[in-house]
């Protein structure tokens, strides 16, 4: 192995020089963690996570991840995250859409005990009709358990926002886990050029004694500290304590936003905002929405975009600023419960202009035309002007 | 207040409670941790020097001002976490009446903490009830468990709360100041010497 570096997330993230690959999206993820100097990787493949689970062996046989095992299911894999994030150390894993619901209480279990882990997640269908193929539907199942949620639009989020997640959580009062989320195969497979950081540089080791809780090491010194959860007693105080720590956990993702802001940008890009139109969209979906803005003004109507990059914590206050000026906002999605327009409907003042669609689900392609199209006709049903 | 799903755009105050059957944690509300240099009063971000002389205020005029000092000052993790063991003592020492109450770990205790003795995050109402606590300070307390307690007791009790973190601070105590090193614990005895002085010549 070559000599490296070691660098703080402010100079990988903010100041390194980059440099181009051409990389399908779960090379740009391996690339992150390559440089992300994670101590502990546990996974198990599933479609089209595979890639993720044999690249992150590579790195493990190359030296750049200290431990690394297939666990014996996703349920495994996830409460072994757990024990690594728990001991004090820096961990990665990754999933896909039945893997995800499979192991849906650690995901829980790891915000409610600060852990800083970060998952990749690759959607894809779930459930009967068996289907592999790209969806959002399991951020829909994530929205509550307390993770931080980005939704990346391409092989250059992936590997941005996977360092932007290490950076974040490991702030000393954010430690949450972050679902680093992508639309399956077509970020995951699709190949682009990314600009990566440098191979010979990484990100300093994981410091656990700046968590908000103690290290679950029976071996720290001077005192062996058990991270108790809270054993629940009939009693109010018992319930008040198990209370104000679930408002603790929220409190944190709160606290997140000043290094959302920092390290990301902000959770939002935002095009032509003073648009009567906006077309407000996540992951895959806001790629698409950016060539149906340039369409649909090209066919002279005045549209605007808005990325959503951050799902938890949902920029509730930017969104429902935004809409206040829009006379019609469309929400284009790649699930059938359309999750993220009831999250924007949730936050915006007078909600009959956000409108739910087009939405594709199952693998199906999301079409430029058909979000035009769909804007076409509610301009012609709501009469904003041309 | 106008609010956007429980968020308000401004104006939440962190104060002195009894606050709430069960307290909203501020940083929920709107109330953001301080930048390097600065400090909370009741929410509002505040010049350090600013917070000190509160923090001195408050302390020299309490009733039965108390410590909390939680396990990162009450063992030995480090020499820094010594140094600012004897910072905290020192500190003690300046203000008439203080007492010290420890956190030693962090486990709920059954059936029931000896509340004259220790506090505990998941119960700490009981202390301050116990022993009639008007204005206290916590320190050495990792940061999860130091807002669980000082969220309860600006629910359930009339204790003012001041929370001296080694880390980013904390939005759900009263008053607060961030990155509190051996060195800062001392700047703040430093005050709280002047504030004494300063009340004994008008006295």
């Amino acid at each position: 192995m070559t000599e490296r570096k070691a660098v703080s997330p402010e100079y990988m993230i903010l100041e390194a020089p980059r440099e181009k690959r051409f990389l399908i999206g779960n090379e740009a993820l391996a690339a992150a963690v390559k440089r992300a100097n994670v101590d502990v990787v546990v996974v198990y493949p599933i479609t089209p996570q595979s890639e993720v689970s044999h690249l992150c062996g590579d790195l493990w046989a190359a030296g750049f991840i200290k431990e690394y095992y297939r666990g014996e299911d996703e349920l495994h894999v996830m409460v072994s995250m757990m024990g690594a994030a728990a001991a004090g150390v820096r961990t990665f894993t990754a999933t896909s859409g039945p893997g995800t619901v499979r192991a849906m209480e650690p995901f829980t279990c790891w915000a409610g005990y600060r852990l800083p882990i970060v998952c990749g997640f690759m959607g894809r269908g779930i459930g009967t009709p068996a289907n592999i193929q790209p969806d959002s539907i399991e951020i829909y199942y994530l929205l509550e358990t307390g993770m931080i949620i980005f939704h990346v639009e391409s092989p250059q989020d992936f590997f941005d926002m996977t360092l932007q997640a290490y950076a974040i959580t490991e702030q000393p009062e954010i430690h949450l886990p972050v679902a680093v989320f992508s639309d399956g195969f077509f970020v995951t497979h699709g190949r682009e050029v990314v600009t990566v950081t440098p191979e010979d540089e990484y990100l300093h080791p994981y410091d656990s004694r700046f968590s908000p809780v103690p290290a679950m090491d029976m071996e720290t010194v001077p005192i062996k500290m058990a991270r108790d959860c809270l054993v629940i007693k009939n009693n109010f105080i018992s319930y008040n304590a198990n209370a104000s720590w679930q408002q603790e956990v929220r409190a944190a993702q709160y606290r997140a936003r000043k290094h959302i802001d920092r390290f990301m940008g902000g959770p939002l890009e935002v095009i032509n905002p003073d648009a009567e139109i906006l077309i407000m969209a996540s992951g895959t979906a806001a790629a698409q929405a950016r060539v149906a803005m340039e369409l649909a003004r090209e066919a002279g109507l005045d549209v605007g975009m808005v990325k959503i990059k951050v799902i938890r914590p949902f920029p509730a206050q930017e969104i429902a600023q935004l809409a206040e000026s829009a006379r019609l906002v469309i929400v284009p999605e790649f699930n059938y419960v359309g999750w993220l327009a009831r999250e924007i409907k949730a936050v915006v003042n007078n909600n009959a202009k956000v409108f739910s669609g087009p939405s594709v689900f199952a693998g199906m392609t999301l079409p430029p035309e058909v979000i035009l199209a769909e804007l076409q006709n509610l301009v012609k049903l709501s009469g904003v002007r041309r | 207040m106008s609010t956007i799903i429980g968020l308000p755009k401004s104006g939440y105050k962190v104060i002195v409670g009894p606050e709430a059957y069960l307290s909203p944690a501020a940083a929920s509300l709107g109330v953001a941790l301080p930048d390097a240099g600065e400090g909370l009063i009741e929410g509002e971000i505040s010049s350090e020097e600013a917070v000190m002389e509160k923090i001195a205020e408050k302390l020299l005029a309490a009733k039965n001002p108390t410590l909390f000092p939680g396990p990162l000052v009450l063992w030995v993790w480090s020499e820094q976490s010594v140094a600012k063991a004897i910072a905290v003592q020192k500190m003690v020492a300046e203000v008439p009446g203080m007492k010290i109450i420890p956190m030693p770990d962090y486990r709920p205790k059954y059936p029931m903490i000896n509340p004259a003795i220790e506090i505990n995050p998941n119960h700490p109402n009981l202390t301050i009830w116990h022993n009639n606590i008007d204005v206290c300070v916590f320190i050495g307390v990792h940061c999860h468990y130091a807002n669980l307690a000082l969220k309860i007791i600006r629910g359930g009790t009339d204790c003012y709360t001041i929370a001296l973190c080694g880390e980013a601070g904390h939005e759900d105590a009263v008053v607060t100041l961030r990155d509190v090193s051996a060195e800062k614990v001392g700047k703040l005895t430093e005050t709280i010497r002047r504030v004494k002085r300063e009340r004994e010549v008008l006295a």
